[in-house]
């Protein structure tokens, strides 16, 4: 319900295509599934037009919601930018989980959301990545994970880097019960997450033209000390040298994912 | 001492890195070397030795102790190839029931190109989620700069110790500074602003023990380590495989600090 709503509220609005500037409003872009009609441009999505965009309507049930995070390090400026993205995005923080069926499949999904703080990841985009997981493996049920990341939020300290830990812990015991995880790493996955649940897949899918490494570009242009590719660190050149499986275009997505489904569904309980 | 002048004071030379720990630890020692994928990674140094009966598998990340060491180990930065390495040795470790003790000493993972095409993300990705699942007991000890996601690859482990004043963090303090300020010469108020003390790690839950320094006198400080590593080892291995991986579990998701519903929530219990 409170989806629809939602739905209905962001349609009359107008974004801009960061490539062509041209402008074009929410109705529009959802159609054309964010991709640019004018230049092509794979526009980055918010969590919520994400799910609405791969799941079967009305199937998504969200979970772990009500969580915020806390400022436990009364780090210089974290506070603002909290309440600025809580603001902006209307979001409690950068990770929307739930359960939902694709192509009639269930599934647990979790989204990530790089319009809040660069989807960096505290207590709790790893807390609720963690019970997406554990609420997965309880219904052995598989995940789709859509990962986007600047990396580890440092305003949380070591706690955000136990993050890492704590999700990949999760991930391995839904794995080792013969489970099902699908990443769909989308621009930018980097740092922390790249480094843990985005790389942790089963099937490791990417979409075009995303950015996906583990150092910034800046750092390893300093390291490497020469001029790197274009497309260094994008979906393109991590397929290339073997740590993707696919790259799919968001028109063909929810076929991909049903497919895939489908070609694990459980006929037979092991054992 | 500041977080930061400790901070400095484990990249000072003259501190013992991983080579000394291990010969100063371990008996009978077979170095092992390679990933059997890709090549041999000076930065990770790793073989099998034993603590009196006990044979346990050793991994260390190496800076090197001069300009010429340290070149050949990218001054303490493991590539994926390195972490290859030290996957292939722990799950060997497993094979043989042999418990797993890393050390730990490294400003963070290479950040060259040559990385990123060989997968650095995958590389540590993998290493943490295996070692989470390892079925034999590890023990990692952060010796100088637990730096990043390149120190929890080899810190995913059952217990945690850090040398009095070794320091661990989710970015370098210089890094954080330059991000969150625009100003890299700020990095001693993001070292205080981050946490990256042993006392911290402690009040954290993020290590169990912190083992006192006495470098002029390294026999010692190595015998209060083996002594340590003892006790938590045969301790460690009693434990059944189902409860061993399940404490392990535990320890790692009780981190987070966060509010659910008005009410703050996580197990750790912190203040400043
Ligand atoms: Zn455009």
């Amino acid at each position: 319900m409170i989806f629809d709503k939602w739905i209905a509220a962001f349609s009359h609005e107008k974004l801009t295509c960061g490539a062509c500037k041209k402008e074009f409003s929410v109705k529009e872009l959802r159609k054309a599934l964010y991709i640019c009609p004018e230049c092509g441009k794979y526009m980055r999505i918010g969590g919520r037009e994400r799910i609405n965009q791969v799941v079967d309507k009305k199937s998504f049930e969200e979970f772990a919601t009500g969580l915020s995070s806390v400022d436990f390090l009364e780090f210089p400026g974290y506070a603002d930018k909290l309440t600025k993205a809580i603001d902006s995005t209307g979001e409690d923080d950068a990770v929307i989980c739930g359960h939902a069926t694709i192509g009639g499949h269930p599934c647990a999904i979790f989204v990530m959301d790089a319009r809040f703080m660069m989807a960096s990841m505290g207590s709790v985009v790893g807390e609720k990545i963690t019970r997406t997981f554990e609420y997965a493996t309880e219904h052995h049920i598989p995940v789709i994970g859509f990962t986007a990341s600047g990396g580890a939020r440092m305003q949380e300290g070591i706690i955000s880097l136990m993050q890492m830990a704590k999700c990949s812990a999760a991930v391995k015991k839904h794995s080792t019960e013969g489970n099902l995880y699908i990443t769909v790493l989308t621009d930018p996955t980097t740092g922390g997450v790249t480094a843990s649940f985005a790389m942790q897949g089963d099937i490791i899918l990417a979409e075009p033209n995303a950015l996906v490494g583990f150092a910034g570009r800046r750092v390893v242009e300093q390291t490497t000390k020469s001029q790197l590719p274009d497309n260094f660190q994008s979906a393109e050149f991590i397929l290339e040298h073997g740590f993707a499986d696919a790259i799919v275009p968001r028109e063909e997505l929810i076929d991909t994912l049903t497919t895939i489904l489908k070609l694990h569904r459980k006929e037979r309980v092991a054992g | 001492m500041t977080p930061y002048e400790k901070l400095k004071m484990t990249r000072q030379n003259g501190r013992p890195t991983g080579v000394a720990y291990i010969n100063g630890i371990f008996d009978d020692r077979i170095e092992l070397h390679g990933d059997r994928r890709f090549a041999e990674d000076a930065a990770i140094i790793s073989g099998i030795g034993s603590i009196d009966d006990i044979p346990v598998t050793y991994i260390a990340i190496e800076k090197g102790v001069d300009l010429a060491t340290r070149m050949k180990t990218n001054f303490g930065c493991p590539k994926p190839e390195g972490y290859r390495k030290a996957l292939r040795l722990m799950k060997q470790a497993e094979k043989f029931g042999r418990p797993v003790v890393c050390f730990v000493d490294t400003q963070g993972a290479f950040c060259g190109a040559d990385g990123e095409e060989r997968g650095q993300g995958e590389a540590i990705a993998e290493n943490i989620m295996e070692m989470l699942g390892l079925q034999t007991p590890t023990v990692s000890i952060v010796i100088g700069e637990g730096g990043s996601g390149g120190a929890l690859a080899l810190c995913s482990a059952d217990r945690v110790y850090m040398m009095e004043h070794a320091v661990y963090s989710v970015i370098s303090p210089e890094g954080c500074a330059s991000i969150l300020w625009k100003d890299a010469s700020r990095a001693e108020d993001a070292a205080q602003c981050l946490r990256i003390t042993a006392d911290d790690m402690k009040s954290f839950g993020v290590a169990e023990t912190i083992i006192p320094e006495d470098f002029d006198n390294f026999d010692v400080t190595c015998a209060v380590i083996k002594k340590q590593l003892k006790e938590d080892l045969t301790e460690l291995l009693k434990k059944k495989t189902d409860a061993l991986l399940s404490d392990r579990y535990m320890r790692f998701r009780k981190f987070g600090i966060y509010e659910e519903n008005g009410e703050t929530r996580g197990t750790v219990a912190y203040s400043i």
